[in-house]
């Protein structure tokens, strides 16, 4: 159903937008909705609607996230003026220790310093009681109450296209109706089908299931087996893509990408002999886990995430494959948000100004998902992963802008470039020759009588 | 440093950028206040203070001149910096993220001007 006019559709003065989940996608779509506005005096009300209360640790606040802030994304939030405050900083990473079967490396910030920050979403793990600090998107969401939003603790039931509007009803009689709304449902599926009805053409991304966990291990343990630095892991076990223990204040979150993760599967890579070394030899870990869970995440961009009047933003539309969601949520918010206030808000709009934000994602995580595949190729051989160990350990003793490799790796993990410029920089003759060379170096010593490490 | 922290962290007085040496890095402040000193003269002469969320060194990234001021920590302040790469790459992509750098500018240009009337 189109609207008459719909090459007039735009915000006035006095239009209201409704954007249901006040996660960050939603959040960064609403400063940038009212700064927009306010740089070119247009008035406009913003009303958030969040079932959630992220103030809350365990479930009740939580959605279900690695919680890592990339690099490029804390430069971009810098110069916008988005500070994140230390109450909301769990620990600054300044460096990433590889580990593969073979050995460890710790890759360093080019810069020296920590430009990466993790955090909760929520307020912590289940039963984390005596937390004294903030949630991630609660302070997301007080920035835009700050900056004029009004936000709304309700869960949405029904949205339905009016004439001139969206009407959106809540599960405690809540209705109202905008002249846009906004869906920043990420990948709930029953709130996905909701926007369907409004959004006909829409089709929600396809997901994958991966698992993140929390260990209690108390800050001074913390401090000496992980210092400021996030353990990724390159182990050769069936369904895991990539691992990573991320140091939170006094607990360490476990990430796990891939396939069809499991229980098994995940104790398999917990009692791996590589993740064991890096916690204190005495933990019980699974009795020291307070909370689990195998959330989605978005491996295929949705379709059509627009119509008249409606954008789905962040998860619910595009995303970067693997990481740096977060990063991936301000941009489709902030291109929304361009183009609702500066071009308009219909259907064609969308396409013409939001949906590039969208397709220049997914282009990028077609590069990332043949990055992903040589990645697994090296993860399942020793000598391949002994030769770039190798290459990054000699690496790490030279000056930063000879770290060719180190920087690749650095910027696949942290989600900080896009895979294309990785891709690019992987292409590089020097790289290419050195890596090979380190791969017959390694693969040598491995033959040598005496020198094979099992 | 402070586990929860983003940035570099400088100790009170320490110089961030100095008058003089050439740098392309903008800087903001995550935590902390800092001064801005013009060293040119036989004294110093204190020009601003910056706080949380400001940033310093944006002449770095649009001329080949060295740093027009130095920059000093009031008190313990940890510092991001920003490389001027990385900047307009993300600018190129996204020209919006221009204008805060623009109004701080204007701004400041503001209250020269209103110095100098002072003068």
């Amino acid at each position: 159903m189109e609207d008459p006019n719909l090459d007039d559709l735009t915000l006035d003065d006095g239009s209201t937008i409704g954007v249901v989940g006040g996660g960050p996608s939603g959040t960064f779509f609403t400063f940038f909705a009212l700064e927009f506005a306010r740089r070119v005096g247009l008035k406009i009300s913003i009303d958030i609607l969040e079932a959630k209360d992220f103030t809350k640790p365990g479930p009740a606040g939580c959605n279900n996230c690695g919680g890592i802030v990339s690099e490029s994304l804390i430069q971009v939030l810098s110069t916008e003026g988005i500070i994140l405050p230390s109450t909301v900083i769990r620990r600054g990473i300044e460096s990433y220790t590889l580990h593969v079967e073979n050995g460890v490396s710790v890759i360093e910030t080019p810069f020296k310093e920590q430009r990466i920050a993790s955090v909760y979403r929520g307020a912590g793990p289940k039963g984390d009681a005596d937390n004294d600090q903030l949630s991630f998107d609660n302070y997301l969401l007080e920035l835009c109450k700050e900056n004029g939003a009004n936000v709304i603790h309700e869960r949405v039931t029904e949205v339905e296209r009016a004439k001139d509007g969206i009407i959106i009803r809540t599960k405690n009689s809540f209705e109202k109706k905008y002249d846009f709304v906004v869906g920043a449902v990420g990948l709930n599926k029953p709130t996905c089908k909701l926007f369907q009805s409004i959004c006909p053409s829409y089709i929600p991304p396809k997901t994958s299931r991966t698992y993140i966990s929390e260990f209690l291990l108390g800050r001074d343990a913390i401090d000496e087996y992980f210092g400021n630095s996030m353990h990724v892991f390159l182990l050769n076990i069936p369904n895991i893509t990539f691992g990573a223990l991320i140091p939170k204040g006094k607990y360490v979150t476990l990430v796990l990408l891939g396939t069809d993760i499991d229980k098994e599967i995940v104790s398999r890579f917990i009692q791996s002999k590589d993740v064991r070394n890096c916690f204190p030899p005495d933990i019980d870990l699974e009795a020291n886990m307070p909370c689990n869970c195998y959330p989605m995440i978005n491996i295929q961009a949705a379709k059509t995430a627009y119509s008249d009047r409606v954008v789905l933003i962040g998860d619910s539309s595009s995303s970067k494959l693997y990481k740096n969601g977060i990063g991936a949520a301000y941009v489709t918010a902030k291109a929304a948000a361009t183009s609702a206030i500066f071009h308009g808000i219909s259907s064609r709009t969308f396409k013409s100004s939001f949906q590039p934000a969208c397709s220049d994602l997914d282009k990028d995580n077609t590069v990332g998902k043949f990055i992903f595949l040589v990645t697994s190729i090296i993860q399942k051989s020793r000598i391949l992963k002994s030769g770039l160990l190798q290459m990054v350990v000699k690496e790490q003793k030279k000056p930063a802008k000879q770290r060719r490799m180190s920087s690749i790796l650095w910027d696949t993990f942290t989600g900080s470039a896009s895979y294309r410029n990785i891709f690019v920089r992987f292409l590089n003759p020097f790289v290419i020759i050195y890596l090979i060379w380190n791969i017959l170096t390694a693969g040598l010593i491995k033959l040598k009588p005496g020198k094979h490490e099992d | 440093m402070k586990i929860n922290k983003l940035g570099h962290p400088y100790k009170d007085g320490e110089e961030i950028i100095k008058q003089g040496t050439v740098g392309d890095c903008i800087y903001v402040i995550q935590e902390g206040r800092v001064e801005v000193i013009d060293e040119s003269g036989e004294t110093e002469i204190k020009l601003a203070e910056l706080g949380s969320a400001d940033f310093f060194g944006e002449m770095g990234l649009f001329e080949k001149d060295v740093r027009s001021c130095t920059v000093r920590a009031l008190g313990d302040v940890t510092i991001l910096t920003i490389d001027k790469k990385n900047f307009y790459k993300t600018i190129q992509k996204d020209p919006t993220l221009a204008y805060r750098l623009l109004e701080k500018m204007s701004y400041r240009l503001r209250e020269t001007n209103k110095r100098l009337r002072t003068i």
